[in-house]
């Protein structure tokens, strides 16, 4: 039997009001669906669930407010499921560890033995689970990791293949609505459940997280410049022959880049949770949206090392879009790994930002502006942006900050390998 | 054939769909949208499309910077028009 618990959407929540269900007694539910919509301090969110079952009982009703860790919702799981101890494990977690995305709850499985059995598929934690949800044999990958170990990449891209090919067994005829068409289905029109709080409730609520992370994180800040005049030389040939729908902005290489640098220097991908630094595989990369009503919230392009710069943009502006809208998804609000915040629309030449809980790491964005330039013993004047790094000193040291900024320079000279 | 204040109606009507709440009526038409209403890039971005939706015009990246203030915009959208 699982419980469906009140979620921590951000680690300055404390409590949430129920605004409604998208599911009845008897629905049968699926990892990921939509199951209610969660009024906090900040904003409306839809909450998804996060294993398989039916829903048995409703224990909230709408317009209740209920601390975060209270059970919501009987959820019995199927019983043939062999993920179900594994699945409640992470919805009872949920209640306990603040402000923690379900990656971050589950409790890896153990690494392998440095000599397993030969019949042991080597691969990541992130990949078996990927596998496991989209009933993929690890056995039938080609191994493309570290030390012929299957990486998250490689289950996609068999995910991706599979697609391609068309299913390969029937859909269950139960089957619910995937989450992305489920608010469209069973919602009242949107301005019914979403839409933000009133700019007060939502600056208390970013006071108490920011002073958290000044109370405890010990930050170390660091910045490069950046001569941007490669990257905006082929964003502009790039742009030149696309329509202006799919045009990138300048911050979609930058995002890019910065994805990339984390698989190179993962240990600031990730959180800092009951004293100790716990780096994550899947790079989810929150980005700061300000709200025009005031305030602002960091939200995540999910997976963002596996989106290529079309995909970037595409998830970037639907993700600001939904932002503004106040249609945010709970995996959005709180599986954010990194956080990036991007001032130089506003013109600032550099921003030391301050790191989300229980986040490691923040990257910052200044001005792409033109500067004197002096390389080779010449002087010239270039395009240059200044990134920075915040880092948490308890989980990294300059050493590692210093060596992200240094990657994410050397990736935007090469704008083609992006 | 559009008129000035055909332009001025589809801008302010896109500005609008972008930021809800932006005052409009009170727009000063010299000063920068982007200091007016917060408009960030992806913001800026949307608008441009639709302009060229709207008004059935192609605007190169090259010339966004034209599109900055509602006067410029109008300006450089008629030209484009009527050429």
């Amino acid at each position: 039997m699982g419980e469906f618990r009140m979620p921590s959407l951000g680690a300055d929540m404390e409590s949430g009001t129920l605004l409604e269900w998208r599911v009845k007694p008897g629905d049968r539910v699926k990892r990921r669906d939509i199951i209610a919509v969660v009024d906090t301090d900040k904003a409306a969110i839809e909450v998804e669930v996060y294993e398989d079952g039916v829903v048995e009982e409703l224990l909230v009703k709408p317009g209740e407010k209920v601390p975060v860790g209270t059970v919501m919702a009987i959820i019995r799981s199927d019983a043939d499921q062999p993920r179900e101890a594994e699945t409640k494990a992470v919805g009872a977690e949920q209640a306990t560890t603040e402000a923690a995305p379900p990656r971050a709850q589950k409790k890896e499985p153990p690494a392998p033995p440095p000599e397993s059995p030969a019949e042991r598929v080597k691969a990541s934690p992130y990949a078996r689970r990927l596998a496991a949800e989209h009933g993929i044999d690890l056995k039938t990958l080609v191994p493309s990791g570290p030390h012929e170990s299957i990486c998250a990449a490689d289950v996609k891209q068999a995910v991706e293949a599979a697609k391609a090919a068309g299913p390969e067994e029937p859909p269950p005829v139960a089957a619910p609505p995937r989450a992305e068409e489920a608010p469209a289905a069973a919602a009242p029109a949107p301005e019914e459940v979403s839409g933000w709080k009133d700019p007060e409730a939502m600056r208390r609520a970013i006071a108490k997280a920011m002073a958290r992370s000044k109370r405890e994180i010990p930050h170390y800040y660091l910045q490069t410049r950046v001569d941007m005049r490669r990257t905006l030389g082929w964003l502009e040939s790039e742009n030149r022959r696309r329509s202006i729908k799919d045009r990138l902005l300048p911050v979609v290489p930058l995002l890019k880049a910065v994805a990339m640098s984390l698989q190179e220097v993962p240990e600031l991908n990730g959180y800092w949770i009951d004293d100790r630094h716990q780096p994550q595989e899947a790079i989810n990369i929150g980005i700061a949206i300000s709200l025009r009503q005031g305030g602002l919230i960091a939200p995540a392009i999910l997976d963002a090392d596996l989106l290529g710069v079309d995909e970037l943009m595409a998830a970037l502006r639907d993700l600001i879009t939904r932002t503004r809208d106040g249609r945010l998804k709970s995996a959005e609000m709180t599986a954010a790994t990194i956080t990036v915040t991007n001032l130089g629309d506003l013109g600032v030449e550099s921003v030391f930002g301050v790191i989300y809980p229980p986040q490691v790491a923040l990257v910052g964005i200044g001005k792409t502006m033109e500067q004197p330039w002096a390389e080779n013993g010449l002087l010239g004047v270039r395009p240059v942006m200044t990134a920075s790094l915040s880092g948490d000193h308890r989980a990294t040291d300059g050493l590692q900050g210093a060596r992200f900024l240094d990657t994410l320079n050397r990736r935007l000279q090469e704008p083609s390998k992006l | 054939m559009q008129s000035e204040d055909d332009i001025k109606k589809v801008a302010l009507e896109i500005i609008a769909g972008i930021a809800p709440e932006a005052d409009v009526e009170h727009l000063d038409p010299s000063d920068r949208l982007r200091n007016q209403f917060d408009f960030d890039s992806v913001d800026f971005m949307n608008f441009a499309v639709g302009l060229e939706e709207q008004l059935n015009v192609n605007i190169p990246e090259e010339d966004y910077p034209k599109l900055a203030t509602l006067n410029g915009c109008i300006a450089y959208l008629k030209a484009k028009i009527d050429r």
